[in-house]
């Protein structure tokens, strides 16, 4: 990789590196009991959990499966699930 | 562009960094950007959050963002707003967001120059209580008797026999206009204590207990959850002072011991065996206690240190 003058890097370039295979268990969200409160977009340390028109989606991509949006969603519509590799 | 690619374009600190699972500063960095807007440069000292936003090439931040060393935040932060102030660009704000050890110990002669000069930087210090980084030392920040790699528990130890250093009442001391606590367990106030410090100018600090699951060793789901006992048990007060006055407390909802804090997390795991780990806890407890007192974290409670401070948000 060449270096740039000043190490100067594009913002946003961490998206061209997925941490999903770090996940052990992946969150499932249910769109049925959930209130759309927003807590579980809030909470993720990884921005990997985006509101497209009044639904919530988790990215399977960046998610690394912390398990901290299914233990603070207040309606528990989140369940984690052994993943399978 | 795709419906993914949209949503990633309004926050200002993406996806694909790489934090440990469930790392309450990243948590925190989310909603200070959310709070400030995109308006702002950041400047961050080595440490976590610089190594897991810094691989060549993968940059999670979407604000102009520089990493320099690990004890020239405050000064590195100067120099900025002195260019931005050269160039007549007074729209633009400066941020340094440091670690503790950086805050606390190798960057505090700086930052007390940065505070005496009176510079127009949000000093936010991403409080982890230990050198996170490289591994886990003791800093100035590490709480009475907890285990570091460099306080480790012993039969001839109970963990770290000194006092986590009182950093908020020092940067106020140097008669700033700001200066506020705050914790990743409660996000909304976070938001409002960085957007309240962003009216003022000039230098200001906030100090956000960052939980951390990995070193701290409590399971990764339970960032917020270990953040709010803290501030349940009185060990970490949430407070607002503005130009030296106290002016907002935040009230504990149901008060908990503090073994309830303290059992969470492995750091403090040897306090729960034998007579010196007691003796230890009641030393906690008597701190927790007199935060109490001090800042009037009760409800009934009147603080003692001021007259102004209200009952607040939730
Ligand atoms: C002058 C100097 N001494 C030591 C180091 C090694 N070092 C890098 S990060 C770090 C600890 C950072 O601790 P803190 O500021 O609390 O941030 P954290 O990693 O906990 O977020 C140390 C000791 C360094 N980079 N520079
Ligand atoms: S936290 Fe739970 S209830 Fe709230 S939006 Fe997320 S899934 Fe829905
Ligand atoms: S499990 Fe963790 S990383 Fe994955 S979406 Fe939930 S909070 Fe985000
Ligand atoms: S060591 Fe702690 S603060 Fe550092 S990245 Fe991991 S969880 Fe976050
Ligand atoms: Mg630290």
């Amino acid at each position: 990789m060449k270096v740039t003058i000043g190490a100067v890097v594009k913002g946003g370039t961490s998206l061209g590196y997925k941490t999903g295979n770090w996940r052990d268990e992946r969150p499932v969200l249910d769109m049925e009991p959930c209130k759309r409160c927003g807590q579980c977009e809030s909470v993720c340390p990884d921005s990997a959990i985006h509101i497209i028109d009044e639904y919530y989606i988790i990215d399977y991509d960046f998610c690394k499966g912390c398990g901290l949006c299914a233990y603070e969603c207040p309606a528990d519509a989140i369940e984690m699930v052994q993943e399978e590799k | 562009m795709n419906t993914k690619e949209i949503t990633n374009q309004e926050e200002l600190f993406v996806s694909g960094h790489r934090a440990c699972h469930g790392c309450g500063m990243a948590i925190a960095v989310r909603h200070i950007l959310k709070a400030t807007g995109k308006n702002v440069i950041v400047v961050t000292p080595t440490g976590c959050l610089e190594t897991f936003t810094s691989p060549f090439g993968y940059s999670p931040w979407r604000v102009p963002w520089i990493h320099h060393l690990f004890e020239n935040g405050p000064a590195i932060a100067t120099g900025v707003v002195a260019a931005l102030k050269a160039q007549g660009r007074d729209d633009t704000r400066v941020l340094a967001i440091g670690g503790d050890g950086s805050t606390f110990d190798i960057g505090f002669g700086a930052l007390s120059g940065m505070l005496e000069r009176g510079d127009d930087v949000l000093y936010i210090c991403a409080d982890n209580g230990a050198y996170m980084n490289t591994g886990g030392q003791r800093s100035g920040a590490s709480p009475l008797y907890s285990a570091t790699t460099t306080d480790p528990a012993g039969r001839s130890s109970v963990g770290k026999f000194q006092m986590k250093k009182d950093i908020p009442t020092i940067v106020a001391a140097h008669g700033v206009p700001y200066v506020a606590t705050a914790s990743v367990a409660y996000l909304k106030d976070l938001e409002k204590k960085i957007k309240k410090a962003m009216t003022y100018h000039g230098p200001r600090y906030i100090q956000i207990d960052s939980t951390c699951p990995s070193v701290w060793g409590f399971p990764s789901d339970r960032t917020l959850e270990v953040g709010r006992l803290a501030v349940e048990c009185g060990i970490t007060p949430l407070f607002e002072m503005e130009n030296g006055e106290i002016t907002k407390v935040r009230k504990i909802k149901k008060k908990i011991s503090i073994e309830d804090y303290l059992k969470t997390q492995k750091r403090f795991r040897h306090l729960f065996a034998g007579d010196q780990g007691r003796e230890a806890l009641k030393e906690i407890q008597d701190l927790a206690d007199a935060n109490i007192r001090k800042y009037g974290l009760l409800k009934q409670a009147k603080a003692e240190t001021t007259t102004s401070s209200e009952e607040v948000f939730t």
